[in-house]
């Protein structure tokens, strides 16, 4: 059974519920099932017990918000004043931030209960949830199988109905691949459109934090409260956020979905093909105009970014080195053997992988050679996307080639592990948003379609994934956990 | 003359006089508990992102305009990274491939060589906006590092100069000369001592007559110009040695001893790091409009040259007493203020402020900013000369009692009774008595050895106690012994 947050705010306003009681109903079922799945490193009953109290005291006095008294769970890579923000590592395993992130800030604004914090790839580097320090994460369909990643702690929390929403950021299709490969609806917005200041940085010029939900009205609704300028990121776009609820039933006749054939290609496993296929003859019946176009620059995407993600998080990660906060060695002879040893304990191996090639990257004789040309390469990515959006409004194709695999299929085959994020990756390097949401089943796992739309157009995607939710009910398939 | 060459280049650190960190709202004051000023960003803290304080950027540029250098208009911040445990982030915000500040000179005035006192032209290569590190308290802990972060994130401007310096002497006076210049923009302290100002040499000798540079030497740690010309000499010395000695210079960066008076190697070209510069990408790379440029070029104080040219032609100083008076804003800004107090008295101003003054500061080690007697004192002092109140000679001993805090000049005139004897009948009984007393001299004179006047002049003013107006007693006294 589905139960929205536009529901729960129904609920809440009519006087069905109160929020401590639907908090404690969602603590009480990741109690029961989070041995299973494994998708919060930490749960924060107390203080969600406490927000969902004086949320409750908000309503009665009728000065609510839409979101005050929805329970949600955030990633365990948005810093949270007082509790424990570990990024899936060793390294943050004893980090507590003495401030919340922007994000966190705006919705303890909004008035919702923070659940407690989900399970991620270490640092958000990862497309399974296997790279957690915490152990990996079981997919809600079929627990032999993988959430995706990095932010796979919350797909798989709301997939499970564990909580109605949850945070996730999404460097190279962090929010996107799991949301696909569980099942629900999530959405990366442009870059710049939320603060990443209190987000722990990966790849500073790629991320972008989004919500994860049941329903593209859902995730309008968090998206709204998540967006805006913010003086502390110098990054984050200092424009006007417009109300992403309001064109959600606009009638998309005329609407003009590209689909490029580069995502349609070798590589994408059939059956999702054809899930995706049927997918579009609806928004056909919607009245949407396909139209076949071509993003020729596409296979550069993988290259390019496993340069400058790389490259980023090899500098980003630099602070990580024992001396101020996080692991330790133990009884150090010297500067050298601490941050040796201190980084070798406390990174897990994709961490230690891509530092190292970032490095390599960035060294000198390699830097033009490398993260240079991958730069321009970017441009390339960029500007197909651009000529794209002259012909059409929003582009749709797989969010993944394949459904969820196995745990531990893929994890000594790291290229073949990059390639989930294949129709994924060069919409961060272009910085345009999108989302995932369910289309079908193929071999009973959930298949995700993506929208990308153009720059600040959240609302046409989202508008654009409503219509498509109004007319089926994929989104609202619940898996049967034990 | 020497067979060697010296060439030097500076890279001066000249720490910005924001109120804010480069980066984030901490505090830049100096000298607090250790880690009181350093927020969550200095600290790198997972998560953080840097902000950039635009005041920077507009010293940059004042600085930028003030050398005639181009200004970026699109300049950007880079990483520069390298792990230590006083660069938090494990990397230094900084600025490579494009600089705020472009190509651009300042002259100096040759301080020896065939040319001295000639002006030689010295190219800046660009000045850079990067932030501080923190500091590693080595002394504080048994064997223990501590780390204080209250300076990471302070606001530098690195002016970076060509190897256009060919003695100590020469460096010292271009380093004088930026640190100059930057005082009179406002945009740096240039406290020595608190590294507000820190000069870096890179020093290398080569055969005279070679184009080729030989292999430098980068000299780090000198707080003070007189440590720059010493730690410079030192190292030519060092490397010539070497070179003689069959010897090869390497390529290191080399510690200055005040102590010991020496330079030790730090650390070599060989262990030197890889620092796989990248832009940042927090930061936004900052754009910079014309406009932007003229507001900040039509804004700027009026600068040494400039000061230093009017001085010569309106007010008729020399070229020296000009150059001399605008070394410092501050001493300028003493002059100035006297010289608007009392306008016709130019000449006499600046010979006591270059004179009496300036020796009295140097003997007590104070700048002109911690003078115990101000600009209003001297011209008090300084009026009682003209008015006749006291002789110029008279004047010295009430300079001495202001400098020891007796009071105004006029209350120490008043106090000690050195007011001057002009009542004419007072130094008429004077010289009588004087002419009573030496009737050989007198005789002298008279006889036509006129040097004798001086003896009588000396014999009354010591009577009078230096108190007689002297030009009244040379008259008179000429007018006695004549008649």
């Amino acid at each position: 059974m589905t139960i929205t947050i536009k529901q729960l705010q129904k609920g809440l306003a009519d006087k069905q519920f109160s929020s401590v009681e639907i908090t404690q109903d969602y603590l009480n079922k990741i109690n029961q099932k989070n041995i299973d799945l494994n998708c919060f490193i930490s749960v924060t009953g107390e203080l969600a017990l406490k927000q969902a109290a004086s949320a409750d005291a908000v309503i009665a006095s009728g000065k609510g918000s839409v979101l005050t008294g929805i329970p949600m769970a955030h990633k365990d890579i948005f810093c949270t004043d007082g509790v424990k923000t570990s990024c899936g590592s060793k390294m943050l395993d004893n980090f507590i931030a003495p401030y919340d992130a922007t994000v966190i800030e705006k919705f303890n604004r909004s008035g919702t209960v923070m659940l407690g914090k989900t399970n991620l790839d270490e640092f958000a580097m990862g497309s399974s949830n296997e790279n957690s320090f915490y152990g990996s994460v079981g997919n809600p369909w079929d627990t032999s199988r993988v959430p995706g990643g990095s932010s796979g702690g919350s797909a798989a929390a709301v997939a499970a109905r564990l909580a109605p929403g949850a945070t996730g950021t999404d460097t190279g299709g962090s929010i996107r691949q799991p949301a696909a490969l569980c099942g629900i609806t999530g959405i990366k917005p442009t870059y710049g459109r939320v603060s990443r200041y209190g987000i722990v940085a990966f790849g500073s010029s790629l991320e972008q934090a989004g919500p994860f939900a049941h329903t593209a009205e859902d995730c309008a609704l968090l998206l709204q409260s998540m967006s805006g300028f913010d003086p502390r990121d110098s990054t984050s776009v200092d424009q006007a956020v417009p109300n992403f609820s309001v064109d959600l039933n606009k009638d998309i006749a005329g609407l003009k979905i590209g689909l490029p054939k580069e995502f349609f290609a070798d590589g994408l496993d059939s059956d999702v093909a054809t899930v995706i296929e049927t997918a579009i003859s609806e928004f056909h019946k919607l009245g949407a105009e396909i139209v076949d176009i071509s993003l020729p620059n596409m296979g550069l995407s993988i290259p390019v970014y496993y340069v400058v993600a790389p490259a980023e998080c090899s500098s980003n990660l630099s602070r990580m080195d024992g001396v101020r906060f996080g692991h330790q060695c133990e009884n150090p002879i010297d500067l050298e053997d601490l941050y040796k040893r201190s980084r070798s304990e406390g990174f897990g191996e994709e961490v230690k992988r891509r530092i190292m090639i970032g490095t390599y990257a960035l060294s000198a004789g390699y830097y033009d050679a490398y993260y240079l040309k991958a730069q321009r390469l970017r441009r390339l990515i960029k500007q197909d996307y651009v000529k794209a959006f002259e012909q059409v409004d929003v582009i749709l194709c797989p969010t993944t080639p394949e459904v969820a695999f196995k745990r531990g299929e893929k994890t000594d085959d790291p290229i073949n592990m990059y390639l989930q994020d294949i129709y994924t990756l060069s919409l961060n390097l272009a910085g345009l948003p999108g989302m995932s949401i369910p289309a079908g089943f193929s071999q009973s796992m959930p298949v995700g379609l993506q929208l990308i739309g153009n720059y600040f157009e959240e609302s046409r995607i989202l508008n654009t994934a409503h219509k498509f939710q109004q007319v089926t009910d994929w989104h609202l398939k619940a898996p049967e956990v034990k | 003359m020497s067979r060697w060459e010296t060439v030097i280049g500076l890279e001066i650190h000249a720490q910005l006089a924001t109120s804010s960190k480069i980066f984030s709202g901490a505090s830049t004051a100096y000298g607090a508990e250790p880690n009181t000023q350093a927020c969550a960003v200095d600290l790198g803290l997972p998560g953080v992102l840097p902000v950039l304080n635009t005041e920077v950027v507009n010293m940059a540029i004042k600085f930028g305009v003030s050398i005639g250098a181009e200004i970026g208009k699109r300049s950007v911040f880079d990483r520069k990274n390298y792990f230590y445990p006083d660069s938090p982030k494990g990397y230094q915000i900084s600025q490579l491939e494009l600089p705020i500040v472009g190509v651009g000179s300042i002259n100096i005035t040759l301080q020896d060589g065939p040319n001295e006192g000639q002006p030689k032209t010295i190219g800046i290569t660009r000045a850079h906006l990067e932030e501080d590190a923190g500091k590693s308290l080595h002394e504080a802990f048994p064997s223990h590092t501590g780390i204080d972060l209250n300076r990471a994130g302070t606001p530098l401007l690195e002016i970076v100069s060509d190897p256009d310096m060919r003695s100590a002497k020469e460096a010292v006076a271009y380093a004088r000369k930026i640190h100059s210049l930057v005082r009179y923009l406002e945009i740096c302290d240039g406290n020595m001592q608190e590294g507000s100002f820190r000069c870096d040499a890179n020093v290398s000798v080569r055969p005279m007559g070679q184009t080729e540079l030989g292999t430098r030497a980068e000299l780090k740690n000198i707080n003070s110009f007189r440590f720059l010309e010493r730690a410079i000499n030192y190292e030519v010395e060092r490397q010539i040695e070497l070179i003689e000695d069959g010897g090869t210079v390497a390529q290191e960066t080399r510690l200055y001893d005040s102590d010991k008076h020496e330079t030790r190697s730090m650390r070599s070209k060989e262990e030197a790091n890889d620092y796989r510069y990248f832009p940042d990408p927090d930061l936004l790379p900052v754009i910079v409009t014309d406009e932007d440029i003229e507001i900040i070029r039509n804004n700027l104080p009026e600068l040494p040259e400039q000061k230093c040219q009017r001085f010569i032609s309106d007010l008729g100083l020399s070229d020296y007493n000009a150059e001399l008076l605008t070394s410092s804003r501050e001493l300028a800004d003493y002059f100035e203020t006297a010289l608007a107090l009392a306008p016709d008295q130019s000449k006499l101003l600046v010979n006591w402020i270059l004179g009496d003054l300036s020796g009295a500061l140097n003997r007590s080690d104070l700048d002109i900013q911690s003078s115990p007697i101000n600009a209003a004192m001297l011209v008090t002092l300084l009026q009682r000369i003209s008015d006749n109140t006291i002789s110029g000679k008279i004047a010295k001993e009430v300079f001495e009692a202001m400098w020891q805090g007796e009071g105004s000049a006029d209350s120490i005139i008043e106090s000690r009774g050195l007011k001057q004897i002009t009542d004419s009948s007072a130094i008429e009984g004077l010289i009588d008595e004087v002419i009573a007393a030496n009737p050989n001299q007198v005789a002298e004179f008279q006889a036509g050895k006129e040097k004798m006047l001086g003896f009588f002049v000396g014999q009354i003013m010591k009577q009078s106690k230096g108190k007689a107006n002297p030009g009244q007693v040379n008259q008179m006294l000429r007018d006695k012994l004549k008649a």
